[in-house]
């Protein structure tokens, strides 16, 4: 560094080309104090060991998947044993996170949406908009368990009834996949809101005036304008949703009852297992697991390797989703919202 | 756009898509209030009858839990007595002690991934971190109880150190320091996120101009970069500590199940005592939720949980204030 000062120093107007390329060359790390190059390969070691465990945890599963998951498992229904031989497959389960994401989804994705657009869009009166986003925030922050046990209570609700299954005394029973699915949605939704009014944020301001100045209403610049143009984001924001939806135990255990297989209330057919109750691959795993009834750890490892294929599969979507909006650097980590805890 | 250059009937159905959509805002508000509503005036009666003796230590806390449960079952009789503390304790101590974990990782592997990881690395870690996010905790929990609990317990926990505490509490392999480990690489995910992106966002003139200066690539990293982005870390650990005290599933399955309280002075043997953090108590005693006043203290339980998400929610807000100072989207 002295020796810069000292080039420049000595009296030419312009600074030699040897300052410039000084800065320009990498400093090599065999210059560093002690420190720092010890600081430098424990960054190394954190970074390649995060990769380890990643990696770790994909095979350990991958070899536990390959070796218990037949395609047996995956069609036959469960059947109430205790040996692991006879307790039949997943097939309730696989079907029971299938219609809950659906249910939480299909809650989620409008509402959040549409609170999105609010937030960008609207926003009026201003304090019910920061109100609402600290709102949206501290749902974010909200544990599974506690919005599950907000269900229950909520659900039990006789004006709620047509939701879950009513006892022959009376009691409203409060655990279906539909009230299991709104309590999902409450997950899901931050994840939309926050992807989709980041995006709406970032469409500039002149792509709305040039729709107002062809004599459109706001709400028309909105539907036609605005959210075909944010449209990745909003899947984006879905994707991560579902991917929440999936992972989730706590709601299911709670809100779900948790049964191995899907027990419809009786009534018209679809209608029926929604008012029901059920389990989900979560759930069933939980039960397979040393912790739950079931302890059929070959039972277990099967369908959390089913479990940890979707959540690949949604990373490969989530991936596919980012790259179609150019690879900024900057926004790359926006692809999950970081102001909210974006898993499980 | 000024209502007067539409139709009347066109500027009605603009009035009402705002309406529908502040109506959709201030739904949201009303779950939010129902949400505390609920819990609190479920939770009343046992706060109610212990006090704040609820929150201080005496007895086993599985014993109250069985004493209500086998308790009487009418109204006025029913038995209350529960006093948190082990519970509390547990949760302190895996929030704690996996949130002071993660945060060395986590600030280290953003620096890893932003500074200094050479772009195919980058290109890797990318989905790497992804996918740990991703990964459900039931995934996790199971890992934990049917291989790394087992290996524990026949490798790191000698038949001494068991029988040195065998009147008090049973070692096994679900213990504190597993749950601590694996809560770790849970909230690891989401804290590097947050931190690398605030990396990322630190102006490049900063860091450019502490490299002219002759500054090494570490240092200015240090002094520079990381010091901008500290209001970045303190969210990113509110927001872990949040999905710490949250987890529920993962910490039923591997901390050990007992509402044990370990004791520090036990010395390495703390790390291999059990414990059960409100959040996985609350799975532990689901299917006796019906009964009353169990049901009561477990809304209670929900209640702590309640106000400490709610308390570290406002802390992240207050966190990132500093960051829009620097015109660093938070």
């Amino acid at each position: 560094m002295a020796s810069y000062g000292s080039e420049i120093g000595q009296g030419a107007m312009v600074p030699p080309a040897s300052a410039f390329r000084a800065t320009g060359k990498r400093d090599s790390i065999g210059s560093w104090p002690l420190v720092d190059r010890v600081a430098y390969a424990l960054c190394w070691t954190v970074g390649i060991g995060l990769c380890v465990v990643a990696g770790a945890i994909v095979l350990f599963m991958l070899v536990k998947g390959i070796s218990y998951l037949r395609p047996s498992l995956l069609l036959e229904h469960p059947s109430p044993s205790q040996s692991q031989t006879s307790s039949g497959g997943f097939l309730d389960p696989i079907e029971g996170t299938l219609l809950l994401t659906a249910v939480g989804i299909a809650i989620a994705a409008p509402l959040g949406v549409g609170l999105a657009v609010w937030m960008s869009e609207y926003q009026r009166p201003a304090w019910l908009a920061r109100l609402v986003e600290s709102g949206v925030e501290m749902i974010a922050g909200a544990p599974s368990v506690l919005l599950a046990m907000f269900g229950l209570v909520l659900f039990a609700r006789p004006a709620l009834a047509f939701l879950s299954q009513t006892s022959a005394g009376g009691s409203v029973f409060g655990r279906s996949f539909l009230t299991a699915g709104a309590m999902m949605s409450l997950l899901a939704l931050p994840l939309v809101v926050a992807s989709t009014r980041e995006a709406l944020m970032q469409v500039p301001g002149h792509v709305r005036e040039a729709s107002y100045a062809l004599g459109k209403t706001k709400a028309t610049t909105i539907r036609k304008v605005l959210l075909p143009s944010v449209r990745s984001n909003i899947a984006n924001g879905v994707t991560l949703g579902v991917g929440r939806i999936v992972g989730d135990t706590a709601i299911v255990v709670i809100l779900l009852g948790a049964t191995v297989r899907l027990e419809g209330a009786g009534g018209a057919p679809v209608l029926s297992t929604l008012r029901g109750t059920g389990g989900t691959l979560t759930s069933y795993v939980l039960f397979n697991s040393p912790a739950g009834e079931g302890n059929a750890h070959e039972k277990a490892y099967a369908a959390a390797f089913v479990l940890l294929l979707m959540v690949l599969a949604l990373n490969v979507v989530v991936m596919g989703l980012s790259s179609e909006r150019s690879g900024d650097r900057a926004r790359r980590w926006r692809l999950v919202p970081w102001s909210l805890p974006w898993t499980h | 756009v000024s209502s007067r250059v539409l139709s009347r009937g066109a500027a009605a159905a603009e009035r009402r898509a705002e309406l529908a959509l502040r109506a959709l805002a201030i739904g949201v508000l009303a779950v939010i209030a129902g949400i505390a509503i609920t819990v609190f005036s479920k939770a009343w009666p046992s706060f109610e009858h212990n006090g704040l003796a609820w929150f201080g230590s005496g007895g086993d806390v599985d014993t109250q839990f069985n004493a209500m449960i086998n308790g009487p079952r009418d109204p006025a009789n029913y038995v209350y007595h529960f006093r948190a503390w082990p519970l509390i304790w547990g949760t302190i101590l895996t929030s704690g002690l996996a949130v002071i974990l993660g945060m060395v990782v986590s600030i280290l592997a953003a620096v890893f991934v932003v500074e200094l990881a050479p772009a195919p690395v980058r290109r890797t870690i990318d989905p790497v971190i992804r996918l740990l996010a991703g990964v459900p905790s039931v995934v996790y929990g199971l890992i934990g109880i049917l291989a790394i609990a087992p290996w524990v317990e026949h490798n790191l926990i000698s038949k001494g150190r068991k029988r040195s505490v065998e009147y008090v509490v049973q070692l096994t392999g679900a213990n504190l320091s597993v749950a601590t480990l694996i809560l770790t690489v849970m909230i690891v995910p989401i804290m590097v996120a947050i931190i690398a992106s605030a990396l990322e966002s630190v102006p490049s003139s900063w860091t450019e101009g502490s490299a002219a200066l002759g500054v090494n690539r570490w240092r200015t990293t240090w002094r520079v970069s990381l010091r901008t982005v500290r209001p970045a870390i303190v969210a990113a650990a509110v927001l872990a500590t949040a999905r710490a005290l949250g987890e529920a599933i993962m910490l039923a399955m591997v901390a050990g199940s007992r509402g044990f309280a370990p004791n520090p002075l036990d010395g390495a043997t703390f790390f291999f005592e059990p414990v059960r953090p409100l959040a996985a108590t609350i799975i532990h005693y689901i299917d006796d939720l019906t009964v009353v006043p169990v049901g009561q203290t477990l809304y209670a339980m929900a209640a702590v949980l309640l106000v400490s998400c709610a308390l570290l929610s406002l802390a992240g807000w207050a966190a990132k204030q500093p960051m829009k100072r620097y015109g660093i989207r938070a």
